[in-house]
């Protein structure tokens, strides 16, 4: 019995492929987003977890040195000596490739290194020419570069070299000294204290706060926010099409009931179809997503190296987990589409009138539901606006302005389009608004589509437009000096400052030394007084006279990110210094902006520097010279002082590097931003070639009053230019303030900076534009048909009973 | 000291196949691959040759002692040093040659009591001072374990020696009370029925004294300590399987080494040094000494005997050994039992037991 009812209920499929194509379309591309971003985030979480576990540095202590620079040799066996189970630790890039250099005999075996460090390779690894371990694209690159042996190592951290720290010194051409000392869990009883044997280096325990899956955190949350917009816009337009799928087989139920289909297999059979289609859906969905996913990998890869450094694997792996979620997220999507079209087929009387209703027609009590329900969230939205704190805060914010505003959307046209109505002078005008706003709630889901997706369009925009304002000027006003320089050891650099001084007019020190402030890490630059700061910089807050109190050694200045993230304020005194006994407490004299740095910075003036970290010397100079000079001096510098390209980068140079990784970041976004927008039009056509089969009865008294075919399916045209102008005009001020909501509070909470809003009115037009033009070619095919229809058809209307 | 070679060759083999694989195992006597061999007409000369033979493959610093504590509690204690050549190029390198020197070095530690053993290793490369050994002064040290020197007259006449692990810590001054000793031929001692030996000497007439710090608390503890000193390249055969050495000290203060290496056949090839308390010493080649396993102890998922039965008819000796703790399991790199021994019979008195190849 079961087979002829399913194959009687599938019958309604084959009657409409459009509609069949409308849910498996939708649903597939609303699985397709959600799983492509998931599957980027999976990306990325694993390769972060990876390069964190290596050599289980994850939960492990370290020793550095205070000054920030190399530990030596002698101290690490002093260490050792002095009974410390250290490990020494050697880290660099080659071309780009975060190599580490280890000694197997002293590290502990644990992590994802040296987890599948079998004994075989022991030998092989420790003795020449030596063995690299690492993903075989890594070792792909890295081949020729070194004499040693290559091993692939697939389960290893992405753009990650493992070798020994023979191998790794000759590979980064490390004169000498170590990049810090992994501390092993277990230690001995008997043990020389630290301080004792090295005074200059420092014990530090991992940090939770500034790892990069902290620092990453809030990209993928936005991501995951993009994902979650994407699918809800994908379930409107599946929840339209299996609505009225239901509503229109409200005939075929009854008729089946009828012959003696219990009421309880109708809703198994039907819960398998929705099943099938979901699985089905999902399939092309979660292989779209890969697709999806593997294409935008590269960039995602890029933004995150760029942005925070963060080594991702450019390539994509697949995970059983994520398989289960996308089906799952297909299922979910179904079962949230149908979910009211099977509990109205559960509670159908028996002999119900089986006429077709105009599908989701609002009834009064849902309409005063759904305003009720658009009020509480806006209110909501305003609520966490004004006291909400926290990235996640920031979100909740975002989510209940949207929905609300989707949920108000309908109820915001009907309201305009009832004045229009009254405002009409002739009996057409009147029945085209009142026609319109009759069309609205069949139209709703793909409007509030529309309006999400271009609201989320102007939002993210702005944001991007205006970051990159202020992005640039940044740069112009940070990279003052017309060329810098870096040197390769601490003798170059004092030759360096020798041969340029009769030659620049200012040598400016690039020095910093990182350390913990306030719990955080914070790098601290001395920064020689120089009209260039002056005339260059801009603050957020300053106190006057800024500069000449950072001279004076009495004050100091630091970035937004550490002054919003520490709590700090303008005047209060922060104490710096190598140790925390000494105290070199100045005055917090200014806060400036400094776009795209995750982590904190604290500015002072040289001298001090020099003072408090004699042990720095710094080997990057920027240098301010007549810009006609530059490429030549470039030149000598290379010459005189051996030194590789790389080392001698002109102004231009840097803005360019800088930009380009700024362009990269947002390519992502600005992907994701198109499809959501596609999907949206897509809901569109879909609504309008449903509802234009529905539409009959209502156009057909119009033609027999005497309006031709061709204006009715002008009408038709301009209705659906209108609606979307309306939706077009909504989602304007929705957007506007989304990318409020993004500047002032999502950007504040993630990177801890705040940006200035501007505005792009010609961006807009254009977005506008395309929304309307999405309108009008998802109105001609329908109007299209209608011209097109045999008079016959509408004549038809007439003698059937309706 | 014994023939911890072949436990050495096993971990290089294991860590090395490429090289070991390469070579075959049966080679290892003939050339040694550009290693230095033993040679029987070497004399040995103090204090250079307590230092380092970086040209030879393997070598080891082994010290063992058998300590009472205040409550007459007997106890057990190790400290080692093997040096081993993972490349030959390291051979021409120099001390402090850095990160690419290619001399391993191995420490282990361990304190025994009737009722439990700690145990502890540690492993370094040569060329950045980690780990080494001078003769004058006398040091051998890895991390901050550390044997030194210092007697006046003689580098090594007196000694302080530490350890320390998770759970034990030991410091002890050592007093040699009688000359070193050598074994075989004038310290030439074979190995194998074809011919494979090391050089091999011996103190075994150290005093000792000291504390050892254990989860139960600090325990002062005096004994007898005998201090190996073996270097080699080759010394066994490939059919050699594993050995069961014996340091034993008399009531009467005379001592005796002793010690076999069994083959796969099941055969054993013997060696034994008859030390009289004044450091006269008489040895005997294979076949004069026989030992016999008694009784079978489940240790570390493997059968070890526990209990042996010794004799040296020409010494009019017969023992029966018995371990002052049977778990006496190295839980290292090559796992392997060693620890304190008591035996009665003809003779009584005390010493350590070493047995590898136990699998």
């Amino acid at each position: 019995m079961t087979g002829p009812v399913l194959w009687a209920l599938l019958g309604h499929w084959r009657r409409n492929p459009l509609q069949l194509f409308t849910v498996l379309a939708g649903l597939a591309l609303a699985t397709a987003l959600w799983s492509g971003v998931q599957a980027i985030n999976a990306e990325a979480r694993a390769s972060y977890r990876l390069a964190a576990d290596m050599l289980g540095a994850a939960d492990r202590a370290q020793i550095t040195t205070r000054a920030g620079g190399r530990v030596s040799v002698a101290d690490y066996v002093a260490l050792r000596r002095g009974g410390w189970r250290v490990t020494p630790v050697i880290e660099g890039r080659y071309d780009d490739i975060r190599i580490l250099g280890i000694d197997p005999l002293t590290a502990p075996f644990g992590g994802s290194g040296l987890s599948e460090f079998t004994r075989a390779d022991f030998g092989a690894f420790l003795t020449a020419p030596g063995l690299i371990l690492g993903q075989a694209e890594v070792l792909e690159r890295l081949r020729g570069k070194s004499l040693a042996g290559f091993e692939t190592r697939p389960s290893m951290a992405p753009n990650t070299a493992l070798m020994d720290i023979a191998v790794a010194q000759k590979l980064l051409e490390f004169d000498a000294g170590l990049t810090r000392l992994m501390v092993d869990p277990q230690q001995p009883l008997v043990q020389v204290p630290l301080g004792q044997i090295a005074p200059h280096l420092q014990l530090t325990t991992p940090q939770v706060g500034a790892d990069v899956a902290r620092l990453t955190g809030s990209f993928h949350l936005n991501l995951t926010a993009f994902g979650l917009l994407a699918f809800a816009v994908g379930i409107f337009v599946v929840h339209g099409a299996i609505g009225l799928a239901f509503e229109q087989r409200r005939g075929m139920i009854r008729t089946l009931r009828a012959l003696g289909v219990p009421l309880r297999q109708l809703v198994v059979v039907q819960t398998l179809e929705l099943l099938c289609l979901a699985l089905v859906a999902g399939t092309v969905g979660m292989c779209g997503g890969y697709l999806m996913a593997a294409a935008l990998l590269p960039d995602v890869a890029a933004t995150l190296r760029g942005l925070y450094g963060a080594d991702v694997s450019g390539s994509l792996h697949l995970r059983p987990a994520w398989w289960l979620s996308g089906f799952a997220i297909a299922l979910l999507g179904t079962g949230l589409a149908a979910a009211a079209g099977l509990w109205q087929v559960l509670r159908m009387p028996l002999l119900a009138a089986a006429q077709s209703r105009a599908w989701a027609l609002a009834s009064r009590w849902a309409a005063r539901w759904q305003a009720g329900a658009a009020l509480a969230l806006l209110a909501l939205a305003a609520i966490l606006a004004g006291f909400g704190t926290g990235l996640m805060a920031g979100f909740a914010l975002l989510a209940a302005l949207l929905v609300g505003a989707a949920l108000a959307l309908p109820l915001l046209l009907d309201q305009t389009l009832a004045v229009l109505g009254g405002r009409a002078k002739t009996a057409t005008a009147g029945w085209f608004w009142a026609d319109t706003r009759q069309q609205v709630p069949g139209l709703s889901l793909a409007l509030m589509a529309l309006l999400l997706a271009m609201a989320a369009n102007i939002g993210v925009s702005t944001m991007v437009s205006s970051f990159r304002q202020t992005f640039v000027g940044f740069l112009d006003q940070r990279l003052a000096a017309e060329l810098y320089v870096s040197a390769q050891n601490p003798g170059q650099a004092a030759d360096l400052q020798r041969f340029l001084e009769a030659r620049v007019d200012a040598v400016l020190p690039v020095q910093s030394v990182s350390r913990q402030l306030m719990g955080m890490p914070v790098a601290i630059y001395g920064n020689r007084p120089h009209a260039t700061y002056r005339d260059n910089w801009q603050f957020l807050q300053a106190v006057p006279d800024v500069w000449q109190k950072i001279a004076e050694g009495k004050a100091l200045i630091v970035n937004e990110q550490f002054f919003r993230r520490a709590g700090l304020q303008l005047g209060q005194e922060l104490a710096i210094g190598p140790d925390h006994k000494r105290t070199n407490s100045l005055q917090i004299a200014g806060v400036y902006g400094d776009y795209g740095n995750p982590v904190g910075q604290v500015v002072i003036a040289e001298r001090l520097f020099k003072q408090l970290y004699p042990e720095v010397v710094g080997q990057r100079f920027g240098l301010r010279l007549d810009p006609s000079q530059v490429s030549k001096l470039r030149l000598d510098l290379i010459e005189r002082f051996d030194l590789p390209q790389r080392n001698v980068i002109d102004q231009a140079q840097i803005k360019a590097l800088s930009l380009a990784v700024f362009e990269r970041t947002f390519t992502v976004t600005a992907a994701l931003n198109v499809l959501t927008l596609a999907v949206a039009g897509f809901a569109i056509l879909m609504s309008l070639l449903t509802l234009a089969g529905l539409r009959l009865p209502q156009l057909a008294p119009v033609w027999a009053l005497g309006m031709t075919r061709a204006s009715l399916a002008k009408f038709e045209v301009l209705r659906a230019v209108i609606l979307a102008a309306f939706t077009s005009l909504m989602a304007l001020g929705l957007g506007l303030l989304l990318a409020w909501v993004l500047l002032a509070v999502i950007n504040v909470e993630a990177f801890g900076w705040r940006l200035p809003m501007d505005v792009f009115p010609a961006q807009y037009a254009r977005l506008g534009a395309l929304a309307l033009l999405a309108a009008l070619l998802a109105a001609l095919w329908p109007a299209w048909r209608l011209v097109r229809r045999s008079p016959a058809d509408l004549l038809q209307v007439f003698s059937n009973e309706r | 000291m014994n023939v911890k070679t072949v436990f050495i060759l096993l971990w290089v083999c294991l860590i090395m196949p490429p090289i070991a694989r390469a070579q075959g195992f049966a080679d290892l006597g003939t050339s040694a691959q550009g290693f230095a061999v033993p040679q029987p007409d070497y004399k040995l000369r103090f204090p250079s040759d307590h230092g380092a033979h970086p040209a030879f493959r393997i070598e080891w610093w082994y010290l063992t002692a058998n300590l009472t504590g205040p409550d007459q509690t007997e106890y057990g204690l190790q400290w080692t040093l093997f040096r081993t050549v993972l490349s030959q190029t390291s051979l021409l390198q120099a001390e402090d040659s850095g990160w690419n020197n290619g001399q391993l070095w191995m420490g282990h530690a361990a304190v025994t009591s009737p009722t439990a053993h700690f145990t502890a290793e540690r492993l370094a490369r040569g060329g950045i001072g980690q780990a080494g050994v001078t003769a004058v002064p006398f040091e051998a040290w890895i991390d901050d374990w550390v044997l030194e020197g210092t007697g006046s007259k003689t580098p090594l006449g007196a000694a302080t020696l530490r350890a320390s692990g998770i759970e034990f810590a030991y410091d002890m001054q050592l007093q040699a009370r009688g000359p070193w000793v050598l074994h075989g031929q004038e310290g030439y001692s074979v190995k194998s029925a074809d011919g494979r030996a090391s050089h091999y000497y011996s103190q075994p007439f150290f005093d000792i004294s000291g504390t050892l710090r254990l989860p139960q608390g600090v325990v002062p503890v005096t004994g007898q300590a005998w201090l190996d000193r073996e270097w080699s390249s080759s010394p066994l055969a490939v059919s050699q399987t594993g050995w069961d050495w014996f340091s034993l000290s008399f009531a009467g203060g005379d001592k005796l080494m002793a010690f076999q290496v069994r083959d796969q056949a099941g055969r054993a090839f013997t060696s034994a040094t008859w030390i009289t308390a004044n450091g006269r010493t008489t040895s005997f080649g294979n076949g004069a000494l026989t030992v016999t396993p008694m009784h079978l102890t489940s240790v570390a998922g493997r059968k070890v005997p526990t209990q042996w039965r010794l004799q040296l008819e020409d010494k009019g000796l017969d023992i029966r050994i018995d371990a002052l703790n049977p778990s006496a399991w190295m839980d290292v790199s090559l796992p392997y039992w060693e620890g304190p021994v008591r035996f009665t019979g003809t003779h009584t008195g005390r010493g350590y037991l070493e047995m590898t190849g136990y699998e």
